[in-house]
């Protein structure tokens, strides 16, 4: 009896480390199935609208599904840079990117730093202040902020377009975390050698910021460059167009697929390069904050 | 003697304001903060104000001022079929875009952690939606799912399915612009759940592993529940992302059709505001969604403190 209990138990082991084995081949071969799955709804998209974008009209009225382009022609391409301001729109957008980029990165630093190493009367309720300014969203701030613009008659200039965002109160809370973090030594040096506290930032706090530095410049360069509620409200000039709104008011006319998608692989091609080069600097941004919505 | 008094107190009130303004480093702090803080009196404490002003008045801009009329913004805004219908279409947005988000983000970060030789470049090409622009992504769709030409309704077809209208279709108008926004989003929130679960001690695993558990009983009982906190963050920064973000997709697909199918909170805002020119109105749908915004903000920044002690 003892011993076919031990047979019994010896056989369901082996059983189990089997069914264990097959388990895990199982889930690997769910894994790499997902992936893939995975990849292919990420790529799709992207390769149907390049594809589409060297078609031939003929071709795009096609149906069926045909991946490549049997003729390859450039003249969506063509006609996109002929008949819009595209290469205008994409400067433009350059244009207001470095200047937010400029403007953000000089402010936020500022604050930020005064916010994480400086003592001063008010300080901590101005933070305060401002982490609140982190939380107001651009909804409220749209129909009072276009009345103020249209006021000045900033409507369809480069200035209307960055006023709204020269400062994203994120980046500060942000910077003054990362400034935060550093030892006071640091400076105390530096001060008692007489240093102002402009060249202490100048010299030894922003050196050693540079990975915050790094992931708020990308996060407001990209963040500029996609924007489209704002820009939307204050343009309506094709020349002052930045390439969001100009490839919206593209997709208003009806025109052909194949010229839209020419147009939409232009304007992603900027970010595409960046991010191919940048790589880890644009998701280092989320994990290091992950806050901004 | 009374003046003497007050001569002493403004004294010691001007003395002290001079030490200040003596002392470099108060100096520095103020003149480093004072750029931006003009800037939030300028474009943010003002133009709430004046929302607020607004929220209660009827104005054209056509007209020279705009005119009184207490709560009826607010009145109307609470019985109108139109808002509340926007209020429906937003709720539904919101929740099936945030659940979709979630548990595509959570299978793919795992997926991604599983020690892979290519996690590199998985991560990469799935992080990369979110590096093309809303209006990029929105046309890219309309294109894939044209009713017509696309490539989803030519694979239905191939497979003998039904091809849906998409986006021009009342009931498959949602679906679409949801679909397209998830498909963006989901790298977004892959990277944070990632995060998340590198922030999980493998020594907690090994021991669950050693006591006995499968992997599908070590995801259930370890890697969910220590998940926990990540899920929590990333639900309330979805919720905030898709109220705010679903402007340009659903402007771009279908402008809120058709017959106000797709109509948001934001769209609705800015119709009311830019194309009916009726500000008083449009200010109070952005009050309604700054409280709301303002609010969900509050609990996420709560859980920024709770999540860094996690990690």
């Amino acid at each position: 009896m003892a011993q076919t209990a031990d047979a019994m138990t010896a056989g369901s082991s082996t059983i189990k480390s089997d069914q264990k084995k097959w388990t895990y081949r199982g889930l690997r071969l769910t894994l790499y199935v997902y992936l893939t799955l995975g990849a292919l709804f990420v790529m799709i998209p992207y390769f149907w609208m390049v594809s589409a974008s060297f078609k031939n009209e003929g071709e795009i009225f096609e149906t069926g599904i045909n991946l490549l382009p049997r003729d390859w022609t450039l003249y969506n391409y063509r006609t996109v840079f002929d008949e819009y301001q595209i290469t205008r729109w994409l400067l433009n957008s350059f244009l207001i990117g470095f200047i937010l980029l400029a403007s953000n990165l000089t402010l936020t630093v500022a604050a930020g730093y005064a916010f994480a190493r400086l003592r001063f009367w008010g300080r901590d309720v101005l933070f305060f202040i401002y982490v609140g300014a982190m939380m107001v969203p651009i909804q409220v701030r749209l129909i009072p902020s276009f009345l103020i613009v249209k006021e000045i008659g900033w409507l369809n200039t480069y200035q209307g377009i960055a006023s709204l965002q020269l400062i994203e109160f994120f980046g500060v809370f942000l910077v003054r975390q990362f400034m935060l973090n550093m030892p006071r030594e640091l400076e105390d040096a530096a001060r008692i050698d007489g240093c102002s506290w402009f060249r202490v930032m100048w010299q030894i706090i922003i050196p050693n910021s540079k990975p915050a530095l790094a992931a708020l410049a990308i996060f407001t360069f990209t963040a500029a460059w996609n924007n489209f509620l704002w820009p939307l409200v204050v343009i309506n000039k094709p020349e002052i167009m930045t390439i969001q709104v100009g490839l919206s008011a593209i997709k208003g006319e009806t025109i052909p697929w194949g010229i839209l998608m020419a147009a939409t692989t232009i304007s992603a091609i900027p970010l595409a390069v960046m991010y191919v080069l940048l790589q880890a600097l644009f998701t280092q941004g989320i994990v290091m904050s992950g806050i901004k919505g | 003697m009374a003046s003497q008094v007050e001569d002493q107190n403004r004294r010691t009130a001007l003395s002290s304001l001079w030490r200040y303004l003596q002392n470099d480093e108060a100096r520095s702090g103020m003149l480093f903060v004072l750029p931006s803080l003009i800037f939030f009196f300028v474009f943010i404490f003002y133009p709430v104000a004046y929302s607020f002003y607004l929220g209660f008045h009827e104005w054209n801009p056509l007209e020279p001022t705009p005119t009184f009329i207490g709560l009826d913004n607010f009145q109307e805004l609470l019985t109108t079929p139109d808002f509340v219908r926007t209020l429906f279409n937003t709720f539904y947005f919101v929740t099936v875009a945030v659940a979709l988000m979630v548990v595509g983000a959570i299978l793919s970060a795992l997926a991604l952690n599983q020690g892979i030789k290519a996690e590199t470049f998985f991560r990469g090409l799935y992080y990369s939606p979110v590096v093309t622009s809303l209006v990029a992504t929105a046309v890219i769709w309309l294109w894939i799912l044209d009713p017509d030409l696309g490539f989803m309704n030519s694979l239905l077809a191939e497979l003998g399915l039904p091809e849906p209208r998409w986006a021009a279709s009342r009931t498959w108008a949602m679906p679409t612009v949801i679909l397209t926004f998830v498909w963006r989003e989901i790298g977004y929130f892959t990277v944070i759940y990632l995060a998340g679960l590198q922030g999980i001690p493998d020594t907690l695993k090994e021991a669950a592993k050693i006591d006995g558990a499968g992997p599908f009983q070590l995801f259930f009982y370890i890697t969910v529940p220590l998940l926990m906190p990540t899920t929590l963050f990333v639900l309330v920064l979805g919720i905030l992302r898709a109220t705010q973000n679903s402007f340009a997709v659903v402007w771009v697909m279908t402008g809120g059709g058709p017959v106000g199918a797709t109509n948001v909170m934001v769209v609705y805002l800015f119709q009311n505001a830019f194309e009916f020119f009726r500000m008083g109105y449009a200010s109070a749908v952005s009050l309604f969604i700054f409280i709301l915004i303002f609010g969900l903000s509050l609990v996420q920044f709560r859980l920024i403190g709770a999540r860094t002690e996690y990690l």
